[in-house]
């Protein structure tokens, strides 16, 4: 049974069509990959996926019984966000919202998760600092805590090491792997084909004609060196 | 300072007086509590603008008032004219909303457009059908507050303690998603939190704000009661709980300042509170910059 089932969607703003007939499954273990160029759709299909934002046209699935609030979401930070007072801690313990419950105060329970969600992704000694004042690659790290508060099942990452340097990409990589291995299942939007098709298992290429399959198919398409070394690298 | 407190004393045994102290300092604290998420959400103008619709629909309700007084007196007896202009705050603010997000013209616009219009509207409507003799005073002191404000009743009093009551209980009781919904409504909508409906909830707690605070400090001025506490708290502190109660409490504190020079110096209340609130702002600036000096 798969946790995703994505069935001929077109997706645009406007009645302007940017994403059509796009079919893919994601089962639970994959690490899923997508890749295409600027404004070829990707953050649309990921919002689409996370019901932002209503399709033109086909269907998205969940199943094996994931419920639309358990898919934890990294997304890419916005301009308000880099000035907001807020310390690490606050950040982390949105993602246990919707955990449901009308109490004002966190249980026990819930600070047991956040502080587990921040000793996994290496930051619990940050949670009492300012958000805006750390550095980026921790800002990142902070926000996947919180979605890693969110969800036990999939996660959802746009661009996770976008603006960050080398090696705090690799460092952003690696925890992803580490969720990946401990059963999470992974969907990635990414522009570093070179640093992630080793790690991921399939790969969605979206634009004029769309690609989905598995990394070695993706490699034998001769897609890789049109795409990935040829204008990105 | 024995004349300091035999004056502020010879104020103070007025009921009203009281009524008005009591008034201002809850309004001052719903208006700061309401400031944090909307200075951040990148609102405040949102705000701004609604204070000038509320002028509008001031001068609409003083309109249909008079043809209320008329037809229905015992009616009018029994609610007096603030239920209906914060009726037509209330639609305003969700229609602002709501056109902010989904349409061509961009949200800044749309305010811009509203409130403008609002106020030409509402000005023309006052001069059409006059509710008294003095139209250009009615005008300024719904724009600016009344220059005392000893011209509110106990049932002002009480409408006003009701409302900084339920704007209290609704932010603590949604304290947390305020929170999420304001640092990054994607997050919260894609993890189920219905954000659209606290984004309704904020913009309505807003029109109860301005229409409270119509009567004391005016229309125009209620944007800085918003605006400014909160972002003097910012200056200084880095998280979230800790700016909404140094807004909070500062809010509360420039309120029963201003109060107190304007009875002794006998100054517009409005204008008087938010000057106290200026300079709040410019200390906490300076404090801010050194303060980051140092660090850095």
């Amino acid at each position: 049974m798969a946790l995703l089932t994505i069935e001929n969607l077109s997706l645009g703003y406007e009645g302007r069509e940017i994403l059509k007939g796009v079919s893919f499954r994601v089962n639970a273990g994959d690490y899923l990959c997508i890749v295409g160029e600027n404004g070829s759709g990707k953050t649309t299909l990921m919002k689409a996926i996370l019901g932002l934002r209503p399709p033109l046209g086909g269907a998205i699935l969940p199943g094996d019984g994931l419920k639309r609030s358990e898919i934890g979401y990294l997304p890419q930070q916005t301009e308000a966000q880099r000035d907001f007072p807020a310390t690490a801690w606050e950040v982390v313990t949105s993602g246990l919202l919707n955990r449901g419950g009308w109490r004002p105060f966190l249980t026990k329970e819930e600070k047991k998760i956040a502080r587990g969600a921040l000793a996994t992704l290496g930051v619990a000694d940050l949670e009492k600092r300012c958000y805006r004042e750390l550095s980026g690659g921790q800002q990142q790290r902070v926000l996947l805590a919180r979605a890693l508060c969110a969800t036990r099942r999939l996660l959802l990452l746009d661009e996770p090491v976008a603006g960050l340097d080398p090696g705090a990409a690799g460092e952003m990589y690696d925890l992803v792997d580490k969720l990946h291995a401990s059963g999470i299942t992974i969907i990635m939007i990414t522009h570093d084909l070179d640093a992630v098709l080793p790690r991921a298992t399939h790969v969605l290429h979206v634009g004029e004609d769309v690609f989905f399959g598995d990394v070695r198919e993706y490699m034998e398409s001769g897609r890789v060196s049109r795409f990935g070394r040829g204008e990105e690298a | 300072m024995t004349w300091f407190f035999e004056t502020l004393g010879s104020y103070f045994a007025y009921p009203f007086v009281r009524y008005a102290t009591v008034a201002v300092i809850l309004i001052a604290l719903c208006a700061s509590l309401l400031g944090v998420p909307l200075v951040l959400k990148r609102f405040s103008f949102i705000g701004d603008g609604l204070s000038h619709v509320a002028f509008g629909a001031m001068a609409v309700a003083a309109v249909l008032n008079t043809a209320e007084k008329t037809f229905f007196p015992e009616l009018f007896e029994k609610i007096g004219q603030t239920p209906l202009v914060l009726l037509l705050t209330m639609a305003a603010a969700i229609l602002l909303l709501r056109t902010g997000q989904n349409t061509k013209i961009k949200g800044d616009a749309v305010v811009a457009m509203i409130s403008v219009g609002a106020l030409a509207f509402g000005y023309l409507l006052l001069h059409l059908f006059p509710t008294s003799s003095n139209i250009t005073g009615d005008v300024c002191s719904t724009l600016f507050g009344s220059t005392s404000i000893l011209t509110l009743t106990r049932a002002d009093v009480v409408f006003s303690a009701v409302m900084a009551l339920l704007v209290a209980i609704v932010f603590l009781f949604f304290y947390r998603k305020i929170f999420s919904v304001t640092f990054d409504e994607d997050f919260s909508r894609a993890t189920g939190t219905r954000a659209g409906a606290y984004n309704l909830l904020i913009a309505v707690v807003t029109a109860v704000v301005i229409v409270m605070a119509m009567n004391l400090v005016g229309s125009l001025l209620i944007s800085a009661l918003v605006v400014f506490p909160a972002l003097s708290a910012m200056r200084i502190f880095k998280s979230f709980r800790a700016v909404t109660i140094c807004a909070a409490v500062l809010s509360v504190a420039a309120a029963a300042v201003g109060i107190l020079i304007s009875l002794l110096a006998v100054t517009p209340t409005g204008a008087t509170i938010v000057a106290v609130d200026g300079i709040v702002f410019l200390l906490f600036s300076l404090a801010g910059l050194i303060r980051g000096g140092t660090r850095a």
